[in-house]
């Protein structure tokens, strides 16, 4: 991971400052058919970093996000204009393949939705499809994997019972397993707790500090709580645009913007 | 506000009358008693049939030795002298129609299940369903015409050792009559797997045939078995286009060109024809339409078993 | 070990185009199957548009049968067809409605009623060629009918009951509980409530499901072959316990002689028969579109 890190800060002549980019956002628009549902955002979100996406449902950040790996091209009548790069490659040309973006960039949705399949096969589906199949590289994985999502130490005498089995919570963190197969180097959460209970939350998000260390999070929450524990970037979204990108701490103790402050403390949302 | 007892507007002394008539409790009771009688329709449909078929087997079995009806190489029936009445040929007549009608329909149905669950657009859908729905109410009478004058002149021109009565052609156009049946309930299984499950698969950077064929297609595994077996079933018991484009030669040999008799149409070819009541060839349809029974049963009991037995809970 | 994992990484990348073209030609692939299944279907209807329609005229249709293929007509067919459906509606309709509200609203959710549930789903797949065996055996010998109108009728009700018993029971689960419940409310009893809510607002979905139930009897053939249905007819049903012939039987007929104008015939005769069948299609759409939006 260090080491891409290094390249890609040689590529891009920025060992001054020490800050890399994973995703570039520039005048973004998006709309579904009629629907302008994101207004020219511009986010620079760096490598390494928590980055919390805020604001009240319906303001675009669960699309943003999605618009991160793509997945937005599953709903029809889509359209976008502006830009996303993806450590300097811009994710909508042709030339990169949406295949290749999302082996790179993780997802976690906002209910788990582990495949129909053994908990060993939710992991080792990633790897397999990607043509890899040495079985001890797979063992070795599916454990390192478990492991790193904290689930380990929970399924290891029934890793090959059916993931169906397992709590919602412990679904969750299998999800977030299988993500880490493939070793991405950005994770998207799109609310990965709002069908949680408080205790399985809290795993979630003790799990997202210690992932934290190697990976860059972009997590989507409707929760100011948790944003303000778990990241140290916050962008509140509100009706599509951006109103305000700053440290967490900026935004929760003193925001620049009113409406920002008046989301913050509950004033409406 | 004086409270005076017997003061009833004219609605509420009718319904007083109606009340007091002791109309409505005595429709209320009988009421269910016919409708139960109504369903009991259906089941003594089903008792029918099994008595029927029963009953008239026996008969049959008191004039033919059962023995022989299992194990006899030959079915022979229409001969003064020796009548020889062994079910393996027609069994093997509507083995060789299942199986080609399986193989022409299966790997078919399950491509355009899995094209329009998975791949295609939701204009496409609705251009599919009507043609599926179309293909499936066309009367197996229409099928046996397409067989005869159109399906079977064509493989002739293709391989002239195919006689005018065979295997293939009845058993493609069967194929194609239990398409939708093997397309509808197949596409209903795949679809009614989450679409989340979906997403998980193609976040991980897995391409459209890579989730369908690994993710969705095992979990929607059981529907689409069902769905076979059901569309065999359908195939087993199909009468018209066999009665018309196969022929009516029971055979026993394993060859597919040349004219054959299949159960159902071995039933048609006794019953068009003016065999007497009361004869053995009469029997023996019913021995005939018990075996048949027993066969479409197994497989719709099959079906049900497997579709209860391995449903996929999301 | 880092530097390990990256390559694995790197190595997963370089193969998504492989992949790729896997995707693409699996998916011509299903596509060219859906593209053949509906090439099938224009290839049957051009067949049979094509071969039948210079033999549509009035005379075919004023026509009863004949052994000279430019005198023979449809007339005898399509009268008998008329006879045997108001048979079979009739008597599928009450029995297939019947059994679906005793099921539905009185029947207990016990072991008998799921029993005669399971019946019915079986009876469904029994083949038709069977019922024929049970229309001569029941209606044909013991009752007695001969191979009339009433035993076709009957035979062919059975047949399409379970259909029928299947969309009524669908339709009256999807009357909204609340309309029952108010018509509770103000006193109405059971039966009244069935009939004057449940009824009304089920009944475009029975309609639906039972006018293409039977459109099936029309179409079907082998039971009417079994119960003994003559082909060669050459005159008009006068009540319920005459002889007649059917549309498929006629077409049968024709079908199965050798010379070419006969064959022509049945697909003149198939015209008529599918053009009575996309009518009752036409008419269950129509039903379901203009009661959907509800």
């Amino acid at each position: 991971m260090a080491l891409t890190a290094v390249k890609t800060m040689k590529n891009n002549q920025t060992t001054q400052t020490e800050e890399v980019l994973v995703y570039n956002t520039k005048n973004l628009n998006l709309w579904y058919g009629d629907h302008h549902a994101l207004k020219n955002i511009n986010l620079d979100i760096k490598e390494k970093d928590v980055t919390a996406i805020i604001g009240p449902s319906g303001c675009g950040k669960s699309t943003y996000i999605k618009t991160l790996n793509r997945m937005i091209d599953l709903v029809p009548g889509v359209k976008t204009n502006g830009s996303i790069e993806y450590r300097g490659r811009d994710i909508f040309s042709k030339e990169f393949l949406v295949e290749e973006l999302r082996t790179r960039v993780g997802m976690v949705f906002q209910k788990p939705n582990p495949f129909p399949k053994s908990i060993y096969e939710n992991i080792a589906f990633g790897l397999k499809i990607h043509g890899i199949k040495n079985k001890q590289i797979i063992n070795e994985t599916v454990e390192k994997s478990l492991r790193g999502a904290a689930l380990w130490d929970e399924v290891k005498d029934r890793i090959h019972e059916p993931a169906y089995g397992l709590s919602g919570g412990q679904q969750q963190r299998l999800c977030i397993a299988r993500c880490l197969a493939l070793e991405p180097d950005v994770i998207l959460m799109d609310e990965p707790t709002s069908a949680l209970d408080p205790v399985s939350t809290l795993k979630i998000e003790e799990l997202i500090q210690e992932l934290k260390e190697q990976y860059s999070i972009i997590i989507v929450t409707h929760n100011m709580q948790q944003a303000a524990r778990i990241s140290n970037k916050t962008a509140f979204f509100l009706n599509g645009e951006v109103v305000e990108f700053d440290s967490t701490e900026t935004i929760f103790n003193n925001p620049a913007d009113s409406r920002t402050d008046d989301y913050i403390s509950g004033r409406f949302g | 506000m004086k409270t005076t007892k017997k003061e009833l507007s004219p609605v509420q002394q009718l319904l007083e009358k109606k009340y007091n008539g002791g109309f409505l409790n005595r429709s209320e009771r009988i009421i269910p008693i016919v409708l139960f009688f109504m369903a009991a329709v259906s089941v003594l449909t089903t008792l029918g049939i099994v008595l029927t078929l029963i009953f008239e087997t026996i008969i049959f079995f008191g004039e033919v030795s059962i023995v022989e009806f299992f194990t006899a190489a030959e079915w022979y029936p229409f001969s003064e002298t020796e009548a020889v009445y062994g079910i393996w040929p027609l069994v093997l007549g509507t083995l060789k129609i299942t199986l080609i009608a399986s193989a022409f329909a299966v790997p078919i149905g399950l491509a355009v299940a899995l094209y329009l669950s998975e791949y295609a657009s939701r204009r496409t859908r609705k251009v599919m369903k009507p043609i599926l729905e179309v293909l499936a109410g066309v009367p197996t009478i229409v099928y046996g015409f397409f067989a005869l004058t159109f399906v079977t002149p064509v493989l002739r021109d293709l391989f002239p050792s195919i006689e005018l009565f065979n295997a293939i052609s009845p058993g493609i156009v069967v194929g194609i009559m239990i398409i939708p049946t093997i397309v509808s309930l197949s596409e209903d299984a795949l679809s009614s797997v989450p679409e989340p499950v979906r997403h998980g698969a193609l976040a991980m950077g897995a391409t459209k045939w890579e989730t369908a064929s690994k993710v969705i297609f095992p979990a929607a595994l059981s529907g689409i078995l069902a769905s076979i077996v059901l569309g065999v079933s359908r195939a087993i018991g199909e009468t018209m286009i066999v009665s018309i484009a196969a022929g009516s030669t029971p055979s026993a040999a394993l060859e597919l060109t040349s004219s054959l008799q299949t159960m159902t149409s071995y039933i048609v070819q006794v019953t068009t024809g003016d065999a007497g009541f009361g004869t053995t060839i009469y029997y023996s349809i019913y021995a005939v339409g018990f075996t048949l029974f027993i066969f479409t049963l197994s497989m719709n009991v099959l079906a049900q078993f497997i579709s209860k037995r391995f449903r996929e809970e999301y | 070990m880092e530097k390990i994992e990256r390559i694995k990484s790197e190595e997963m990348i370089g193969r998504i185009d492989s992949r790729l073209v896997k995707n693409k030609v699996v998916k011509s692939i299903f596509f060219a199957a859906t593209v053949f299944t509906s090439i099938i279907l224009i290839v049957l209807l051009v067949r049979i548009l094509t071969q039948g329609a210079p033999y549509l005229s009035w005379d075919f249709l004023q026509n009863f049968a004949s052994r000279r293929p430019e005198q023979a007509g449809i007339k005898a067919a399509v009268i008998g067809t008329v006879w045997m459906m108001s048979v079979v509606i009739p008597t599928a309709a009450i029995l297939g409605v019947g059994t679906a509200i005793y099921l539905e609203e009185y029947a207990k959710k016990n072991a008998i009623t799921r029993w005669i549930q399971m019946n019915i789903s079986n009876l469904a797949g029994v083949p038709s060629v069977v019922f024929g065996l049970l229309g001569l055996t029941i209606f044909v010998r013991l009752f007695g009918f001969g191979n009339s109108v009433l035993a076709a009728g009957f035979t062919m009700a059975l047949l399409v009951l379970p259909v029928v018993i299947v969309a009524s029971q669908e339709a009256i689960r999807a009357v909204p509980s609340e309309l029952k419940e108010a018509s509770y409310g103000l006193g109405a009893t059971k039966w009244q409530t069935i009939f004057r809510v449940v009824l009304p607002y089920a009944i475009p979905g029975i309609a639906t499901g039972s006018i293409l139930a039977f459109s099936r009897a029309i179409g079907e053939t082998a039971p009417l072959i079994v119960i003994g249905i003559p082909t060669f007819v050459a005159f008009l049903p006068s009540d319920v316990f005459d002889s007649f012939t059917a549309l498929p039987m006629q077409i049968y007929n024709w079908t199965s002689r050798p010379q070419i104008e006969f064959h022509n015939l049945a697909a003149a005769g198939i015209i008529i028969l599918l053009g009575v069948l996309i009518v009752m299609n036409s008419v269950a759409v129509w039903i379901r579109n203009r009661y959907q939006s509800r």
